[in-house]
């Protein structure tokens, strides 16, 4: 397979994020309009000024009129995108790969999703029963089962193991609790992790990330034009993207305590961007936190901690706000929130406040190192789409 | 020769201890237990449970007919009697019938089929119940019975003979109940057991006639009703031996209604034991008999899993759930949508795979898939693969979780990695489990289940069970 990459040739000029939680006063639309207003008065632009556009979104709106109607864009380019949770990922990559492509000079991407209009527990996609032997399990059930297999896999206790995956809630609750865009802006304590009623297996609602309505969105140009917008534009360093099979769920070999599908996305992108060892010259990761123990799977498939020793790590504080390498210093999925279609281009959004040194004295974090990972996956264990993403404040 | 060549029954796994019914309501119940068919089951499976232990000690056999009898169908119009034969891949051109209604059609094909032709597969299932409280709640069960019937042959040898049979008729109204009601109504007991006890001596003494036998030459005597009093009553006075009196299983089990009869019968002949005269008599707006002689061929039977077996291994369920299951107490459901009717379309497409659990076997590397997959997820062959149906593999739980909050008629789900002997992998929903004592490692085995029903529609298909029973012979 040949995955050459786009590694700086095409930086985010300008990006726009709402807060994300309970909009019960705004539909998507109001949400995609604000989120694009945000982004074009960053970038200093207007939606004249843009070439081409692509929307995500997992289950708010079909075909690119879902951002062509609220911004009235007219005849212009505006696709849909859909890919899971990757779904806003997927927009600015295709934004990023047509501007690097020389089809356009500036392309925009916007993610967005309505979930708490729908009224039920946690993501509820309608689909056809079709021959009816389809699993109904929820994610949280599914993604539950990592907890006996992780721990019999490394000898660990599963007491020992929920308290790690507590303190990985707990943090990502702390990092929430200073991001005013966040769903959930309370530190939770790891006793109140611990003690809150089982959903899934051994995982409790706080093991969970919020279900949130919300829209980011970012614009794209060739990365020698950008300082024409901006003095501390973004460079895109890698877009790498691993589908799979769903073969897991059938493959006895798979043994639900690694994400195959994430572990080759992250070998990718390091490879696009030059990255040889990400645990020590990434700044910061964003990755989908949608359950604790997901977090702290991906900090094996990321590379950021060996085989089987991601939960002393979690302990150790290196994933902390002020830790070796923060990991969702935003609050990640758990107290940011999780609209689906938005959630990817969030991630980007804390990756350009943070780079860029905006990201307030609170919370900001060492810009020492320049790059920054972003990673999504959507599905299930044994059945999921990845990406990872690589983001630089400097060119090379 | 003609007779029965292979039988079983089927006691579902939960049972209701009687005096937890008085202990709820303050009054009714009773001793003893009655089995309980779980959320996920109806006739329909229970009746495939039964046909699925009668087939396995004979191999061989080839059933030319499949008959499907019960008074509580899953539909009607719609024949319940395919989903059995789609279950058991039986070829296309085995006709499968549905007998209904009454209480009698479950014997009444029994004795069809051993006085006709050919190979047939005769099963019967029953639920029984009635309003909270009420004497048909406390004495009914529920359960499946089915036999294979036909001619002596290498391989399937007749184990039971046919040697007398007579019925009698009798249009007089003892137990009712109109189409789409919960409840059978019935008059005043001593009517009915002044109208079964002369016709039941009669037809008995009819059927030893037939025979040429004395009535002291039963060595086992079945007597079953809906209407108990009258069944103790006939068994006491039909001049049989009093120690040939089998145990009719209304403590353990309760009264299975159109199966019973045969339930109590397959608990006969699993005593294997040869040149036995078994007497059966079943009295529903009249009588049944029917005289088998166990033969030689009985020693040799290998029966997979004996009722006395799947008693001893029932496990107590609460009234409430109980009444939950049956639709007697509403529970409230977790918060996610409901599922959607099941595509007609597509569950034929998936027939097999949907009904019989049949995935496909790459040629080239083993590999299986489930559901079946045109192209390899090892090597990517294309259009390379054979059938393999794993409806009858064991397995062992890799990993497993409960989840409390998915969509269930009866949550919480418990759900389980399974990984077959011999190669295979599937999630699966496990039923008739005790989650707290579920582990990694355990053993299970698929079993036929209705997941839901929306539209009328009932969802079929398979889910995993723990190895309650041990395999008896």
């Amino acid at each position: 397979m040949s995955s050459h990459g786009i590694k700086d040739r095409v930086a985010i000029i300008g990006m726009g994020c709402t807060p994300f939680g309970e909009h019960w006063d705004k539909d998507v639309d109001d949400l995609i309009v604000d989120a694009s207003m945000d982004a074009f008065s960053s970038a200093g632009v207007t939606k004249d000024d843009v070439d081409a556009f692509w929307i995500g979104t997992a289950t708010s709106g079909s075909s690119g009129m879902t951002l062509a109607r609220p911004l009235q864009i007219q005849g212009k380019p505006v696709s849909r995108v859909e890919n899971f949770c990757a779904t806003g990922s997927e927009a600015l990559r295709a934004a990023a790969y047509a501007v690097a492509s020389g089809a356009y000079d500036m392309a925009m991407a916007v993610g967005a999703e309505k979930l708490k209009d729908g009224g039920y527990q946690g993501i509820a996609s309608p689909k056809p029963a079709g021959d009816g032997t389809g699993r109904t399990l929820t994610a949280a059930a599914m993604y539950s089962m990592i907890v006996p297999a992780y721990s019999k896999k490394y000898g660990l206790d599963e007491d020992q193991l929920m308290d790690v995956l507590a303190t990985i809630a707990s943090k990502n609750h702390a990092n929430g609790a200073k991001n005013p865009r966040a769903q959930f802006k309370k530190p939770v304590s790891k006793e109140t992790v611990l003690s809150a009623p089982r959903l899934a297996g051994r995982l409790g609602v706080f093991d969970c990330a919020g279900v949130a309505d919300g829209a980011a969105a970012a614009i794209a140009v060739r990365a020698e034009d950008a300082h024409r917008y901006t003095d501390k534009p973004l460079y895109i360093k890698a877009f790498a993207v691993s589908t799979g099979t769903g073969s897991g769920l059938i493959d006895p070999d798979y043994d639900y305590t690694h994400f195959p599908e994430c572990e080759a996305a992250a070998n990718d992108a390091y490879a696009q961007a030059g990255v040889a060892d990400p645990r020590h010259q990434l700044a910061m990761a964003e990755v989908h936190d949608c359950f604790t123990p997901t977090e702290m799977v991906l900090m094996e498939d990321l590379g950021f901690a060996e085989r089987g020793t991601a939960w002393k790590e979690v302990l150790a504080g290196t994933f902390d706000l002020d830790g070796e390498l923060p990991v969702n210093p935003d609050g990640g999925l758990k107290s940011f929130g999780h609209p689906v279609g938005a959630s990817g281009l969030r991630m980007f959004f804390e990756c350009w406040l943070q780079l860029r040194g905006e990201a307030g004295p609170e919370r900001q974090i060492s810009t020492d190192r320049t790059l920054a990972l972003t990673h999504n996956l959507g599905g299930y264990p044994g059945e999921m789409v990845s990406l990872v993403s690589i983001v630089g404040s400097e060119l090379g | 020769m003609r007779g029965i060549l292979s039988a079983a029954g089927y006691v579902p796994y939960r049972r209701l201890r009687r005096s937890a019914i008085a202990e709820l309501l303050g009054t009714g119940g009773g001793k003893g237990t009655r089995s309980v068919a779980s959320h996920d089951e109806d006739t329909t499976t229970m009746g495939l449970e039964a046909a699925r232990l009668a087939l396995g000690p004979v191999p061989a056999a080839a059933p030319s007919a499949l008959w499907f009898s019960t008074p509580t169908p899953a539909y009607v119009d719609k024949t319940n009697a395919t989903a059995i034969h789609a279950a058991l891949r039986l070829p296309v051109e085995v006709d499968a019938l549905d007998f209904g209604g009454a209480l009698r059609s479950g014997v009444g094909a029994l004795s069809v089929a051993l006085t006709g032709a050919g190979t047939t597969l005769v099963a019967m299932a029953d639920m029984r119940d009635g309003l909270p409280g009420g004497p048909d709640e406390t004495a009914g069960g529920d359960a499946a019975a089915a036999f294979l019937v036909g001619e002596d042959g290498p391989g399937s040898p007749v184990i039971a003979d046919l040697v007398g049979a007579a019925s009698a008729t009798d249009e007089f109204t003892e137990r009712w109940r109109t189409p789409g009601e919960r409840r059978s109504k019935v008059w005043e007991e001593r009517f009915g057991e002044t109208r079964y006890l002369p016709l039941g001596r009669e037809a008995f003494e009819r059927a030893l006639k037939t025979a040429g036998l004395e009535a002291s030459a039963v060595d086992k005597l079945v007597v079953t009703s809906m209407h108990a009093r009258a069944a103790r009553s006939l068994a006491a006075t039909l001049g049989t031996a009093k120690e040939a009196l089998a145990d009719d299983l209304t403590a353990t089990v309760g009264q299975a209604g159109a199966a019973h009869p045969g339930v109590v019968l397959t608990s006969v002949l699993e005593h294997r034991a040869p040149g036995q005269l078994i007497a059966l008599v079943h009295l529903a707006d009249g009588v049944e008999v029917l005289l088998l002689r166990t033969t030689e061929a009985i020693s040799a039977w290998q029966p997979l899993r004996t009722v006395a077996g799947q008693i001893e291994a029932g496990a107590e369920l609460p009234y409430g759930k109980f009444l939950s299951w049956r639709g007697m107490l509403t529970a409230e459901p977790p918060r996610r949508p409901e599922p959607l009717r099941v595509q007609s379309p597509s569950a034929w497409r998936a027939e097999d795979w949907k009904f019989a659990f049949v995935g496909s076997r790459d040629r080239s590397s083993g590999a299986i898939h489930l559901p079946p997959s045109r192209i390899s997820m090892q090597g990517g062959a294309v259009d390379d693969m054979e059938p393999v149906c794993l409806a009858g593999t064991p397995g062992t739980v890799a990993t497993f979780t409960i989840d409390r909050i998915a969509y269930s008629p009866s949550p919480p789900i418990v759900f389980a990695v399974i990984d077959f002997d011999g190669g295979g992998r599937y999630p699966v929903e496990l039923t008739d489990v005790d989650a707290q004592s579920l582990s990694i490692g355990d053993r299970v085995e698929m079993t036929f289940r209705r997941l839901y029903s929306a539209d009328g529609v009932h969802d079929y298909f398979w889910k995993a069970r723990p190895v309650h029973r041990t395999p008896q012979s």
